[in-house]
């Protein structure tokens, strides 16, 4: 780190030098010119250490703490509760079914949500990419549910939407002569669902509005002239040619989704009983109402692991793609 | 088309009739796609369209059933939001949303800068620190910060949500400027290294101006999460700090339901970041992408 003689690793996650090196900026390709002075080297970090340096202390002191809690037993109803009981937090949750059945819930919305919103959004972006009357007008109020707030989504939803007496669905329904539904309560996690697809659906769809939109035209003419039909222009061209695009949608939704709270605090109260509590709404609920800290603490630990396991698998893929694309 | 085909082949009559015909039935295809993809747009939009009308009627016509298309419009449920005290909550989510946003881009100009122009050693290492940060649920790090900011005596203040909102969105800023830094070409940074320009004036004079449409996605996409945040804002204010989506759950919960009420704080807290995204949709398009995959 302090002298010159190390280069980079630019294959490790892909990035910078691999990616880019090859498109432009070839004066500062990776391998020689990262071999600099330390001074040099200083003076290149300075302007990245306020933000590493802000990001370490608001994000990574909480965490640390978050695992000392959770070696403890800590429960604010119990006072002198406080004290070291090492991985027995850890233990209790792994027994405990609530704890299981929100991480299942937690892995089926997300997954639902992205893969659903992520389908319905290829097909509004290919509907989208052909020039029409009034495409801005359509544009503008297809990405309007990205856009609400989503507490007041969630309160649209439950309230004005899916209401079992006056909700416009159950209305809606009453016409084709089907009966009411209490939707929230009978099916809280679809309920959930639909609130979360909805608004995430524009998200997905401006993505790959934005890569068809980049697609170079030539290619789409070679495969016309090559007699490709519509389908197959579209399954073995334009498909991966997407490909990069799909997958920043899945990745940054899956973020966002993973941590919904304000639909399930706001629509279900993750109810009836725990039936479509996510680990998020749980672990609030263990800490702020519960006010159990050892417990809830050793849920995020156990949560954050998950998380950064699957998501640097799913990081990793994804810059491989990267990578290959650019070295064809 | 039609008009080309016809004046360029008048010697062949079937081919243009059968051409005519098939443009007649891609015609028929294309509007058929146009009333579909109408069709679906205002099914998407329907339910912010319905939040509107509730907005503007009063309760007995919001909860009525079969539901009200028709009625007499009332501006009653914004004036009684808005002295409901919904003024302060706005002010709070304004101070909340701009400062952390200025401070966003205070910091992640320069790290995406040290990431992307003038790359340090192991930037692939630290851009997914910074992803990674994204990606620690934030339920897992909210009894810590409680508790710290119990002891700073800091709880209910708006400067504890700008510090919160600009770590939230810090790592997928300093993702976005670090693409569209690299889209600015070499030769322009060459040129400003021989005439001797030091970073801030690089920076000041020449980067930023080149990536001020990135900038400005940045930023909107930084306003609209911060604006949105209703986690931290739950847990962390009471009167003093609360933001717009506090206000909008406890006009829900205090006082029973009403529909219309609530229909009009809901339009009230939405409308900043929906006009804005109006506005600036290719702004939008853009950020979102990350200007990555361009």
């Amino acid at each position: 780190m302090t002298t010159a003689k190390t280069t980079i690793n630019p294959a490790k996650l892909g990035s910078s030098g691999s990616r880019r090196g090859t498109r432009g900026r070839k004066s500062q390709a990776v391998d020689p010119s990262l071999n600099f002075s330390a001074a040099e080297g200083w003076r290149r970090r300075a302007p990245l250490l306020p933000a590493l340096i802000f990001t370490i202390v608001v994000t990574q002191v909480p965490f640390l703490l978050t695992i000392w809690y959770s070696l403890r037993n800590w429960n604010l109803l119990r006072p002198g509760s406080d004290q070291f009981v090492f991985l027995k937090n850890y233990a209790d949750i792994f027994l405990n079914s609530t704890f299981r059945s929100a991480a299942l819930n937690s892995v089926l919305i997300t997954l639902a949500c992205v893969l659903v919103a992520m389908i319905l959004g290829i097909f509004l972006a290919i509907l989208l990419d052909r020039s029409f009357r009034g495409r801005s007008v359509v544009r503008t109020l297809l990405i309007t549910p990205f856009l609400i707030m989503p507490a007041a989504s969630a309160t649209l939803w439950s309230v004005s939407m899916l209401n079992p007496s006056f909700g416009l669905v159950n209305w809606l329904t009453s016409l084709l002569g089907l009966p009411a539904v209490d939707w929230t309560s009978k099916y809280p996690v679809l309920s959930i669902l639909i609130a979360l697809v909805w608004q995430w659906t524009p998200f997905m769809m401006l993505l790959v509005l934005a890569g068809l939109q980049a697609q170079p035209k030539d290619v789409l003419e070679a495969a016309q002239i090559d007699g490709a039909g519509w389908w197959k222009t579209f399954a073995f061209v334009t498909l991966p040619q997407l490909r990069r695009y799909i997958e920043l949608g899945v990745l940054l939704g899956a973020i966002y989704v993973v941590n919904t709270f304000d639909q399930i605090y706001l629509m279900t109260a993750g109810g009836p009983g725990t039936a479509s509590a996510n680990l998020p709404f749980y672990i609030y609920q263990r800490a702020f109402l519960g006010f159990d800290i050892g417990q809830s603490a050793a849920m995020g630990v156990v949560t954050v692991i998950a998380t950064i396991v699957i998501a640097t698998f799913a990081l990793r893929l994804i810059f491989r793609s990267f990578d290959t694309k650019d070295a064809l | 088309m039609t008009a080309t085909v016809s004046s360029r082949t008048p010697a062949r009559p079937l081919k243009q009739r059968s051409e005519n015909s098939r443009a007649r039935k891609s015609k028929v295809g294309a509007s058929a796609l146009t009333t579909l993809t109408w069709l679906i747009a205002l099914i998407f939009f329907a339910p912010v369209l319905w939040m509107v009308l509730t907005a503007f009627k009063q309760e007995s016509d919001a909860a009525s059933t079969p539901p009200k298309f028709i009625f007499a419009p009332t501006l009653d449920q914004f004036s009684a939001v808005l002295s409901a005290g919904a003024g302060s909550y706005f002010l709070n989510s304004l101070i909340a949303t701009g400062l952390s946003t200025i401070l966003v881009i205070i910091l992640a100009v320069p790290a995406s800068y040290a990431l992307s122009i003038r790359p340090v050693k192991k930037t692939s290492d630290v851009l997914f620190f910074f992803i990674s940060t994204k990606m620690l649920p934030v339920v897992a790090v909210i009894m810590p910060i409680y508790v710290i900011a119990g002891q700073l005596k800091v709880l209910d203040n708006i400067g504890t949500l700008v510090v919160l909102y600009t770590s939230m969105n810090l790592p997928i800023a300093v993702w976005m400027m670090r693409s569209f830094f690299q889209e600015v070409p070499a030769e322009v940074l060459e040129a400003a290294q021989m005439d001797g320009a030091g970073l801030l004036k690089t920076l000041r004079t020449i980067l930023v101006p080149m990536v001020a449409p990135g900038l400005a996605a940045t930023a909107l996409i930084c306003v609209i999460f911060a604006w949105n945040e209703f986690f931290f804002a739950l847990n962390l204010t009471a009167a003093n700090a609360a933001t717009v989506p506090v206000f909008l759950v406890s006009q829900m919960t205090s006082e029973g339901l009403f529909l219309a009420k609530l229909s009009a704080a809901s339009v009230l807290a939405s409308l900043p970041v929906v006009i804005a995204g109006w506005i600036a949709q290719k702004q939008l398009v853009r950020g979102l992408s990350m200007g990555a995959v361009k």
